[in-house]
């Protein structure tokens, strides 16, 4: 009963921020909506008893990903506007596609819930499985996938850098320009 | 091992509510009527800790520029947060105009929000702990990331330019000095095993997480207290609210209640960050103890371990004020200097020496295991 509630509470709440996030005209906002609607799906990991889903997607998403695209924003040309609509045909093309989207996720879930709910029948998955699950050769251990991973990451890293990294002629010019 | 008499414990009355609940209430009511107690309890003691920390801050702070500080309002001035806070409770909220309202109103509640969060997953004292998750150390390092969002939307909605800098820099410190800040935790789950609290806890009964640790643990404590200092923007790194370049930072046009959650978060970050270092590294609640000393044990056991509590917390506060009081105001480049260039380097490799030291036994637990051993 009270998880019902609670479960209702958390599904309006992802339904209404998730439209008013792509009907909001002012981009700032839109990102705000979008938080409190990852915030609600971490609600929900919470519900399900799945605390470390819980925790990733908090950290990861809200604290994380959302702070990156807040601070984009900020460096956009004049955030505070409100965004106009140009095309009208382009709209109708969206709703189309999510729709379609719509369609295939819910015949995937529809026909996969089934299983899904076999799987799932453990109890509480401690960060020691977790942890072991992540980091182990065996059966079902992700440790190539985690490491495959973790190098993709670095070479992100060392894109980055090449990119933010000033060459000899551009550094002269923004010292000279700072002065 | 021995049962201790621990006459002054909360445990007691805990269970005489329970059992009042389960008497008069269906399960179901029982465990919503406890929720809500629960989260008033917390509220309450949010607030009464944030009173008497601005008190305790102000006294401080005088004592160390050698004036008297509030003295006017009841016996050495004790009531002067309680009447600040009646003024700041009844003073006027002002819309600012051309300003998001709905962000620059919700921003206040952010800050506020992620730090209850994080003060809710802190152990009090035995049984003194509202959620006791298998990944608590995590949890809190996710909530209260939250709070740096509250802080750029305040900045941002504030549609101020010295709001904004101030969020900016804020924004910079508080993502940079929180990789320090969870590297040096992650150290301390590397030496304990789990990142649950009471067992974190349970485990430093004989032996302090920082000795038996030793040297890595040290490193880490030192480096836990200098970034968690950094992410409540106190002391020698408060530059996002410099008032000399940016009046008050990022909460420059807040007035009244909603000036008073970001300054409400504030003293609570420091409560918290102050917490999280007694949990890890000085044992928590768990009063001092020597392996064999029974009768010492008993002695100290009978002082309640949420006194315990606040000691080890009190002395990391003023740890924190002493910083904060006797260090000229860093650049912002120095800042991240320090993060990126010193600290974080130090921290990987600290972590790396943990890791050895667990693994090849040396730390104090394995060494002498009759002295401090579980």
């Amino acid at each position: 009963m009270t998880e019902q509630i609670i479960f209702y509470m958390l599904a309006i709440a992802i339904t209404v921020f998730s439209i008013m996030a792509v009907t909001s005209k002012l981009i700032v906002r839109s990102a705000t909506y979008l938080l409190f609607v990852l915030l609600a799906t971490a609600g929900l990991y919470m519900l399900l008893d799945y605390y470390f889903l819980f925790a990733v997607q908090v950290s990861v998403y809200a604290g994380g990903i959302m702070v990156l695209f807040i601070m984009a924003i900020f460096l956009t040309h004049r955030p505070g506007t409100e965004v106009r609509t140009k095309h009208g045909w382009r709209i109708g093309l969206s709703v189309l596609l999510s729709l379609a989207g719509l369609l295939l996720c819910g015949d995937i879930i529809l026909h996969n819930a089934v299983r899904l709910y076999q799987f799932t029948d453990a109890e509480t998955i401690t960060m020691q499985e977790m942890g072991t699950a992540m980091l182990g050769s065996g059966k079902n251990q992700y440790l190539l996938s985690f490491e495959m991973m973790s190098v993709l990451l670095l070479a992100c890293i060392v894109g980055a850098i090449l990119i933010a990294r000033k060459t000899n002629g551009s550094e002269k010019e923004t010292k000279e320009t700072d002065q | 091992m021995l049962i201790y008499s621990q006459p002054l414990e909360v445990t007691q009355i805990l269970d005489t509510v329970d059992q009042f609940l389960r008497t008069h209430l269906s399960p179901g009511m029982v465990s919503l009527s406890k929720g809500i107690l629960t989260g008033l309890l917390l509220l309450v003691a949010y607030a009464v800790i944030a009173l008497a920390l601005i008190y305790i801050e102000r006294k401080v702070a005088a004592f160390f520029q050698a004036r008297l500080g509030p003295n006017r309002l009841g016996k050495y001035g004790v009531f002067q947060s309680l009447a600040d806070m009646i003024k700041i409770l009844i003073k006027e909220i002002i819309p600012i105009n051309k300003a998001d309202q709905l962000l620059f109103f919700a921003a206040s509640f952010f800050v506020i929000i992620a730090s209850l969060l994080a003060f809710g997953a802190i152990p009090f004292g035995m049984d003194l702990h509202a959620i006791d998750f298998n990944l608590g150390v995590f949890y809190l390092l996710a909530v209260s990331s939250l709070g740096v969002i509250g802080i750029l939307l305040a900045g941002w909605s504030s549609n101020n330019k010295y709001s904004m800098i101030g969020a900016m820099r804020s924004g910079a410190q508080f993502i940079s000095y929180e990789l320090s800040a969870g590297f040096s935790l992650m150290t301390i789950v590397v030496l304990s095993g789990t990142l649950q609290f009471s067992e974190i806890i349970e485990g430093q009964r004989y032996c302090w997480n920082l000795f038996n640790g030793h040297l890595p643990a040290v490193v880490a404590f030192v480096i836990y207290l200098i970034s968690g200092h950094a992410e409540t923007n106190r002391g020698p790194f408060d530059l996002p609210e410099a008032e000399s370049e940016l009046t008050a930072g990022y909460h420059t046009e807040y007035s009244g209640l909603q000036f008073g959650f970001f300054y409400l978060s504030e003293y609570l970050n420091m409560f918290i960050v102050a917490a999280v270092a007694t949990t890890m590294f000085l044992g928590g609640w768990m009063p001092v103890q020597i392996k064999g000393w029974e009768a010492f044990n008993q002695v100290m056991w009978v002082i309640p371990s949420w006194a315990w509590f606040i000691g080890k917390v009190g002395v990391m506060i003023f740890l924190s004020l002493w910083v904060r009081w006797s260090f000229p105001r860093l650049r912002i480049d120095l800042l991240l200097n320090l993060e990126w260039k010193y600290l974080l380097p130090i921290n990987l490799v600290n972590l790396l020496v943990m890791v050895i030291i667990v693994l090849s036994g040396f730390t104090l637990t394995e060494l002498f295991p009759a002295f401090f051993g579980r």
